[in-house]
């Protein structure tokens, strides 16, 4: 008997399955953005289910060029996966922190997921020139348009999530943790992971296959 | 250094040909005489802070038309005049006017005016159209006060007025739009081909407003499935909602397509890449894949609140229910899953082979199936209804027949021997108008019509609005249907001119006598609404259910106020405001309102949007970088500002209701006896009308002189 009762309890607090009208209003306006963020993550989803496409269609047309195989370091591309997903971890850990309320220890493991944030760009940003100042630029033919703008385009989107990132633990430290700050933090976790998700498919499409053929 | 602050912008960019001087002056005066009277008549603090910066979605419903209309009758419609005027006289044998070897218009301007037509028509007068119906319908059809986010839905308006703006800014700069066709397919739209800015401003002008559609669809989907009246399962919405649910998910599924894509050749031409080029592995047949795979189930978002809005019409006006109500939204249902797996039927002489071609063949008859359902039920309701034939009603007839000729004839073009035969000829452009003008722009009228008295607090005139149909019914037939005959006799869509043998010219002739007699009917569309405002009293929305309505949006007053709704209605079934009427009104309870607040940010971020788009059109890249940078700035600034809501209190809400039903009654009394649609203004008493009132004008500034 308690434990049904606890049951109830905890769907009542995760608003799972409680209808919209029986929440309050600032429930109810937190559950429809929840929602309405998971509808956008899909639309940008299928805007890199796009570029995977292109990339697929186009990654063999080298013209005379190098191919994946050649021109990938697949310990570069382990080590920017290892620090992404580590960073989605600890991106988790602030979570937690930031449900409990522990202002110190979400800017501690946002602080870490930033800057392991960076330190993925960087190592990308660092691949990217490589490839350039050996030539092989993004109008050098369609496998590089379509290899910088798959990967590019996710990397934009780090970028954008670590600017997100630092304007909220910006204001976090400015106006403390409040409830605004949670849920926008939850949002951005959000964005983390997906992008983390997308990283695994370009990881697997992009740079283990580049090694199959 | 000069070209650091004017990218590519030269003294030889501005206006310096008829139709460019002609366009920006119309546009310059249009503007000046706005300044003017607003100056005049104080109202820039009023229109800033009831409506360009309002979050209610019927004000920004209003908005949409006003917008969409206007673009239908300044740019779209004129524009298919145009084309008509030049295909009537561009015989081979004619001499040419204004320097053009034949007809009128060189073949360059030509393409410029086919390309610009489309681009209008689908993305600024029928996307516009349809969320302004969603818009103003939709909060009040679920029995809800405002949006799930009032923010993302000023953003995706004003996202859509900067792609309006963008799409007219060549008359002004540069001088040329992109002479390519509507959806600019590869390589002609790569910079080889296309060299000039036009095809900048096509990308730019679908690339901010797609943005703004898919912003505004995730607020519609969030606001239908998380804010619906308490009791009012998805089973009980009604149907008009349901088509704008399908609608606005289909819209979400297949708008991110578009924005990649047209990133894909904005890289092309910017900087190079080799997405869709003839050169270096790009792959032109990947563009018209990808471009379609958005375009096709397109018009199936377009047409699928106007199934809505037909569904309401004739259950209203039969006095029934659907019938079968489940099988008419499982039947939009189909019509929104299947759309997504048809796009090959547009281009099946792309040459994919015999097995892709059967299965999107098939799957293009299959997609008839759902649809042909929804027709059967619209009849149904209409057996053994007692029948209105009002204005709402006759579109929704006139619907129904081209709409059949439209769908039967896009069942010829879904078979795939028989459409190498139809492929780009006018059978093709034939077939998709009468979906395009039968389907979406009727259901758009007969919608508007149905629920003007919801919007304005009176109704429309329904003699001129019967003429007006009748214009529209009678020219469209005069114009397509000649149209069809053309294309099996083997015009190809696109012909500027044609050998004089051939024995064309008398059915381009016919179109065009076809164009006029639905300029007429706009004519007395407008008329309408002039005519409807003189007798704004006798036509006077008293009870706020003028047509005896089965849906919530009818149980609240006209026009509908702020917060829609006093007391939130608690629903059973289907036809909610039916079943109240029939068990009695509960009295109002008044609580406790929150609404959210006006806001501009979406008015800047769309202002920024603009300049990063005008700027990559012109190569200007500090105004790129500045209006991509600002639009951001911009939004973070949006997202943190807590202080978004304001609460009305329940003894505050009482006593707005209160004045309000005062101050209506003694502006317009009791309900007098002649409010039927006989005692409607007749044509001959607008003119009369008219004539005495510019005379008694004339008259007292004789006398005053």
């Amino acid at each position: 008997m308690a434990e049904t009762t606890e049951a109830v309890a905890t769907h009542e607090q995760a608003g799972a399955l409680t209808p919209e009208h029986e929440m309050s209003h600032e429930e109810a306006a937190n559950d429809r953005v929840m929602f309405g963020f998971w509808v956008y993550l899909m639309t940008d989803l299928l805007m890199f289910s796009v570029l995977f496409a292109v990339y697929a269609v186009l990654h063999a047309n080298t013209v005379g060029g190098p191919g994946g195989g050649q021109l990938f370091s697949l310990k570069q591309a382990l080590i920017e996966t290892l620090i992404l997903l580590t960073s989605s971890f600890t991106c988790g850990l602030g979570m937690i922190a930031a449900r409990k309320g522990d202002k110190t220890q979400v800017l501690a493991w946002f602080g870490v997921t930033f800057l392991l944030g960076l330190a993925f760009l960087g190592l990308e940003v660092k691949e990217f020139a490589e490839f350039v100042h050996e030539g092989h630029t993004l109008s050098s033919n369609a496998f590089l348009s379509s290899f910088f703008s798959l990967v590019g385009t996710h990397g934009l989107h780090i970028t954008s999530g670590l600017l997100w990132m630092g304007v909220i633990l910006a204001f976090v430290i400015k106006r403390g943790l409040n409830k605004h700050m949670v849920r926008k933090l939850a949002l951005l976790s959000l964005f983390w992971h997906f992008l983390d998700i997308v990283w695994i498919f370009i990881f697997t499409i992009v740079y283990l296959m580049a090694f199959t053929a | 250094m000069k070209e650091f602050f004017l990218g590519r912008l030269t003294s030889q960019s501005l206006p310096h040909e008829w139709f460019t001087i002609g366009g920006s002056a119309f546009f310059g005066l249009a503007a000046l005489f706005f300044i003017v009277l607003l100056t005049v008549t104080k109202r820039w603090k009023w229109l800033w802070k009831e409506w360009l910066t309002s979050v209610d979605p019927k004000r920004i419903g209003i908005m949409y038309f006003i917008v969409a209309g206007f673009m239908l009758i300044a740019r779209g419609g004129l524009e298919a005049l145009m084309m008509w005027l030049q295909q009537a006289i561009g015989s081979s044998n004619m001499p040419g006017f204004l320097g053009a070897s034949h007809g009128y218009l060189s073949s360059q301007h030509f393409q410029e005016i086919f390309t610009a037509h489309g681009n209008i028509m689908v993305f600024f007068v029928a996307m516009g159209f349809i969320f302004g119906l969603i818009n103003y319908i939709v909060p009040l059809q679920i029995g809800a006060r405002d949006l799930a986010s009032p923010f993302l839905n000023t953003l995706g308006f004003w996202l859509y007025v900067a792609g309006v703006v963008m799409v007219n800014m060549f008359f002004f700069f540069g001088g040329e739009y992109a002479a390519t066709g509507w959806l600019a397919v590869a390589p002609l739209n790569g910079i080889q081909f296309s060299p000039g800015v036009g095809m900048d401003y096509l990308i730019w002008s679908l690339q901010i407003s797609g943005i703004g559609t898919t912003l505004g669809a995730i607020n519609f989907i969030m606001t239908i499935l998380k804010m619906r009246s308490p009791g009012m399962g998805l089973w009980k919405m009604p149907a008009f909602t349901w088509g704008s649910l399908c609608s606005m998910i289909m819209a979400v599924t297949i708008f991110p397509l578009l924005t990649a894509t047209l990133f894909l050749v904005f890289f092309d031409r910017y900087f190079g890449t080799h997405f869709f080029t003839t050169t270096l592995g790009g792959n032109a047949m990947m563009y018209t894949n990808l471009i379609w795979m958005w375009g096709h189930p397109e018009v199936y978002v377009l047409v699928l609140p106007a199934y809505g809005v037909f569904t309401e019409i004739v259950a209203t006006f039969s006095r029934k229910p659907i019938a079968s109500y489940t099988t008419s939204i499982i039947g939009m249902i189909g019509v929104s899953l299947f759309a997504l797996s048809v796009w090959l039927h547009h281009f099946f002489t792309m040459g994919a082979g015999a097995d892709v071609n059967a299965f999107f063949g098939l799957m293009t008859m299959i997609i008839a199936v759902p649809t042909t359902v929804l027709v059967f039920t619209w009849i149904a309701t209409m057996h053994k209804g007692r029948i209105r034939y009002t204005s709402p009603m006759h579109w929704f007839l006139g619907f129904m027949i081209i709409f059949a000729l439209g769908g039967i004839t896009g069942v010829m073009l879904g078979v795939p021997p028989a459409d190498f035969q139809f492929h780009n000829s006018l059978f093709l452009v034939a077939h998709f108008h009468s979906n395009v003008i039968g389907g979406v722009l009727f259901g758009v009228f007969a919608g508007i019509t149905y629920w003007f008295p919801k919007m304005a607090g009176f109704r429309l005139n329904e003699r001129f609005g019967k003429y007006a149909f009748w214009c529209w019914m009678v020219g469209f037939s005069l114009s397509f249907i000649p149209m069809y005959i053309l294309g099996l006799m083997g015009a190809t869509r696109r012909l500027d001119t044609y050998d004089a043998a051939t024995g064309w010219q008398p059915f381009y002739i016919c179109m065009l006598i076809g164009g006029c007699v639905i300029a007429l009917g706009v004519a007395f569309q407008i008329i309408q609404i002039i005519a409807s405002v003189m007798e704004k009293k006798r036509l006077h929305d008293y009870t706020g259910d003028p047509w005896d309505g089965r849906t919530l949006e009818w149980s609240v007053s006209s026009p509908a106020p702020a917060y829609n709704f006093t007391t939130i209605p608690h629903v059973t079934t289907r036809d909610a405001f039916w079943e109240m009427k029939k068990q009695g009104i509960a009295k109002p309870q008044y609580e406790d309102i929150h609404m959210p607040k006006n806001t501009a940010s979406g008015i800047y971020i769309s202002i920024f949007a603009f300049f990063a788009g005008f700027g990559f059109v012109w190569h200007i890249t500090w105004m790129a970088i500045a209006g991509v940078a600002g639009a951001i700035v911009c939004a973070i600034i949006r997202t943190f500002d807590e202080n978004t809501e304001y609460t009305i209190p329940a003894a505050e809400v009482e006593k707005m209701e209160k004045a309000r039903l005062q101050k209506e009654h003694e502006e317009y009394g009791d309900k007098p006896a002649n409010t039927g649609p006989e005692y409607d203004m007749t044509l001959r008493e607008f003119i009369i009308t008219v004539v005495t009132w510019a005379w008694s004008v004339v008259r007292r500034k004789q006398r005053q002189a």
